[in-house]
């Protein structure tokens, strides 16, 4: 028998949420005309912005750190293998279990199976991009288990029946009235004369969640960083939803990607400087949980921590796009980009939107899968200047195009298109040959200074919005030579 | 010292008095221009659209149209274009190598050494912020993305336009804003491009300057466009051609009108 190797498996298809209905485009076309969107996101990113810029600007050191950051990333890829087998030894001598997920659906099978075993039926979870890039609560609710999600804006999100539009803060897309407005339809026994104070807002979520606390006997967590050399998990968070959840339930599980894992306790400096600049604006976030194993009579007594892979080997496998596995997941890179600031999360179409996500998610599930995705930015390189471990997106998002084009079996229009114009642009005859057609489209101009704004595709899509200039009735070059005697 | 001009493609073929500009004011300073024949163009909107395969014969073409210029006793190769030199320096000799073409990303390599966007060959290589130019108008200046992220041109291109006589500078709210051009993203993403060529026209049009320039004809040609559909008063102008405006000769190669069809 002849072994055929498929290449390495990329996230399946059917199951979480990498992978949207609409190409980028069409889906950016809708949020675009959302003026309520907008605004909350313009609000909302440049307040984010000017914080960040702030405290980072308070470090002289912010460029060693940023180069630390990504050095430590860098060399655990390496041996990446190595860090995962020495974590696992570690949290297993502290008496947790390790499960090993290649993908959504195993993980969505081991979570499902282990909360069955304890007999409950609900559970309540801290904010997780790798449970939403799963699926985990569909999942579960397939089960007859509910998950509670217990992070503020992770709650608005699921209250009112949404997707997450932004890594750090998923409900980033709505205003406080209109939280106010999901608060009153969905919360029960919540005050009639809920205001849109944020603080009230916040009391009332917090009178909802106190009681789910107290009661679950499971909590399900993502995990920030997993130190291997100790078996450490740590959780940043701001609300302190998260440090309930992972202290008061008898059962903790932690699905955690496999790039999260850091080799030593010391890496944590780097990153817990990193993160909390990059992602609130904060010098340090208000709560950092950190916990190996299982310590008798304190905290969870049972711990499982599912590794999951989901594509991420397939990205490791690519020598310029694995880079994007060192993503700390700080969303500074959403905040400054000005395509993510009009078109908001959603028109990603994954739960990993915005810059990183456009470099993520093709990635995670192949090029193909996401393939609007790449061109979904201007290449400003804003999201390459903030990034607190220097992941060059700009030059991934260019090498994914590559993918892309090289990946058509057949000669698109496009493609046919700019063959021919790499034979003329690499003939200097041809190249005269081609500016003089160009100059031609003078005429159509009939003497005025712009082209006609109704031209045939693909020019209209410049027309339908800007003016074209008229071609002059000769170049440069041309003139240049005719003066010289070239 | 004798300098070699890349007009670059879509400025000798759309907008030539850029180049014309740059020739220009580089001779008025002294020195000898040079303007390769068989000069097309680097390669950029291939590499960037995906066509980095078909980027590679363009890359060449590159490099047989400047080497000669080069052993002809060429010092420097002057770009009116932020972008273009970027992609001079990140992109062509990387292509190259990716297609297994390890000579030719050498020369490129070699010609990038040697190759300057405009206010970085006039502050860094020639020394001069004052280049004796005198342009009587109110100017906002946009820094293009490519300039200032990738090439960190950073305030040069102010410097230069604080010393045209006559110029009254205007600040730029968001000026550090993409415009929304990103090359074939304009067509691609057009709406969304869109939507950030609108933030960027309220923001110009906020310092009432008459001109906008920048040192991309690309971004330009997009701001420009925008204006002009508007009939906003405002209309770009390229950052050579203003320098190399004079009172003996205030604009000889530029419309003073906006590109606005009568």
């Amino acid at each position: 028998m002849t072994a055929v190797f498929l290449g390495i498996p990329t996230a399946p298809r059917g199951v979480g949420h990498l992978r949207g209905e609409e190409s980028f485009p069409d889906a950016a076309r809708g949020a675009l005309r959302n003026g309520q969107l907008r605004a909350n996101l313009g609000h909302a990113t440049s307040t984010i912005r000017g914080k960040r810029a702030h405290v980072v600007g308070e470090l002289t050191d912010w460029a060693q750190l940023r180069e630390a950051g990504r050095a430590i990333k860098a060399a655990t890829m390496a041996r990446l293998d190595e860090h995962l087998i020495a974590l696992e030894e570690q949290v297993t001598a502290r008496g947790g279990t390790v499960h090993w997920a290649r993908d959504a659906n195993e993980a969505n099978e081991i979570v499902t199976r282990l909360v069955r075993a304890t007999g409950t039926t609900e559970v309540v979870k801290v904010k997780s991009m790798a449970t939403q890039e799963i699926g985990l609560n569909e999942a579960l609710e397939a089960a007859g288990i509910a998950a509670h999600e217990t992070d503020l804006a992770e709650l608005i999100v699921q209250l009112g029946d949404d997707k997450p539009s932004h890594i750090l803060v998923p409900a980033i897309h709505k205003n406080r009235a209109e939280i106010r407005e999901i608060f009153l339809r969905t919360m029960p026994g919540v005050d009639p004369g809920l205001s849109d104070d944020p603080r009230k807002l916040a009391m009332a979520a917090r009178a909802h969640l106190r009681e789910r606390f107290l009661r679950a006997r499971v909590a399900i967590s993502g995990a920030n960083f997993a130190v291997a050399e100790t078996g450490t998990l740590a959780v940043v968070e701001s609300e302190g939803n998260g440090r309930m959840c992972l202290t008061l339930p008898q059962t903790l599980i932690t699905v955690m990607g496999i790039e999260k894992v850091v080799p030593t306790w010391r890496d944590l400096e780097v990153y817990l400087q990193l993160l909390p600049r990059s992602s609130t604006g904060e010098r340090m976030n208000p709560y950092t949980s950190l916990w190996a194993g299982v310590t008798p009579g304190d905290g969870p007594q049972e711990f499982h921590l599912v590794l999951l892979d989901n594509g991420r080997t397939a990205v490791l496998a690519d020598e310029v796009g694995r880079e994007a596995l060192h993503c700390i997941r700080c969303s500074a890179c959403l905040n400054v980009c000005p395509v993510y600031e009009r078109t908001g999360g959603h028109a990603y179409g994954s739960v990993y939107p915005g810059p990183i996500g456009a470099v993520l998610s093709p990635q995670l599930t192949g090029v193909e899968d996401n393939a609007s995705l790449p061109y979904a930015s201007s290449l400003c390189g804003a999201c390459y200047d903030v990034c607190p471990v220097a992941i060059d997106i700009p030059s991934i998002l260019v090498h994914l195009r590559g993918e892309h084009v090289e990946a058509q079996t057949r000669t698109t229009p496009e493609a046919a298109a700019f063959r021919a114009l790499s034979r003329a642009m690499s003939s200097p005859r041809l190249w005269r040959l081609a500016q003089r057609a160009a100059g031609l489209g003078r005429f159509l101009a009939r003497g005025k200074p712009t082209m006609p704004n109704a031209l045939p595709f693909p020019a209209s899509t410049w027309t339908r919005s800007r003016d074209l200039p008229t071609p002059p009735a000769e170049t440069f070059t041309q003139a240049w030579a005719r003066e010289h005697g070239g | 010292m004798k300098v070699a001009l890349f007009a670059t493609c879509l400025v000798d073929t759309m907008v030539p008095q850029v180049a014309r500009a740059t020739a220009v004011l580089l001779e008025r300073l002294g020195h000898e221009v040079v303007v390769p024949p068989g000069q097309s163009c680097c390669g950029q909107m291939h590499v960037n659209t995906g066509y980095r395969r078909e980027a590679v014969p363009i890359v060449a073409n590159h490099v047989r149209a400047f080497a000669g210029a080069l052993s002809s006793g060429v010092e420097a190769i002057v770009v009116p274009s932020g972008s273009c030199v970027a992609s001079i320096h990140h992109q062509q000799a990387a292509v190259a190598r990716r297609a297994g073409e390890h000579a030719l990303a050498d020369d490129a390599a070699a010609l990038a050494e040697r190759t300057y966007e405009l206010s970085q060959f006039l502050v860094d290589v020639l020394g001069v912020t004052d280049v004796g130019a005198y342009y009587p108008h109110r100017v906002t200046y946009h820094p293009t993305c490519h300039s200032l992220r990738m090439l960190r041109v950073g305030d040069r291109p102010l410097q230069l336009l604080r010393a045209v006589r006559g110029l009254t500078l205007v600040e730029l709210p968001a000026a550090d804003q993409c415009c929304g051009f990103g090359g074939t993203f304009a067509v691609k993403n057009s709406d969304t491009s869109t939507a950030m060529l609108t933030d960027k026209m309220a923001n110009v049009l906020s310092t009432h300057a008459e001109v906008c320039t920048a040192g991309d004809a690309s971004c330009l040609m997009h701001i420009g466009g925008g204006l002009s559909r508007l009939r906003s008063g405002t209309r770009t102008v390229h950052l050579a051609e203003i320098l190399a405006s004079t009172e003996e000769a205030v604009t000889p190669q530029q419309s003073t009108e906006p590109a606005v069809p009568s």
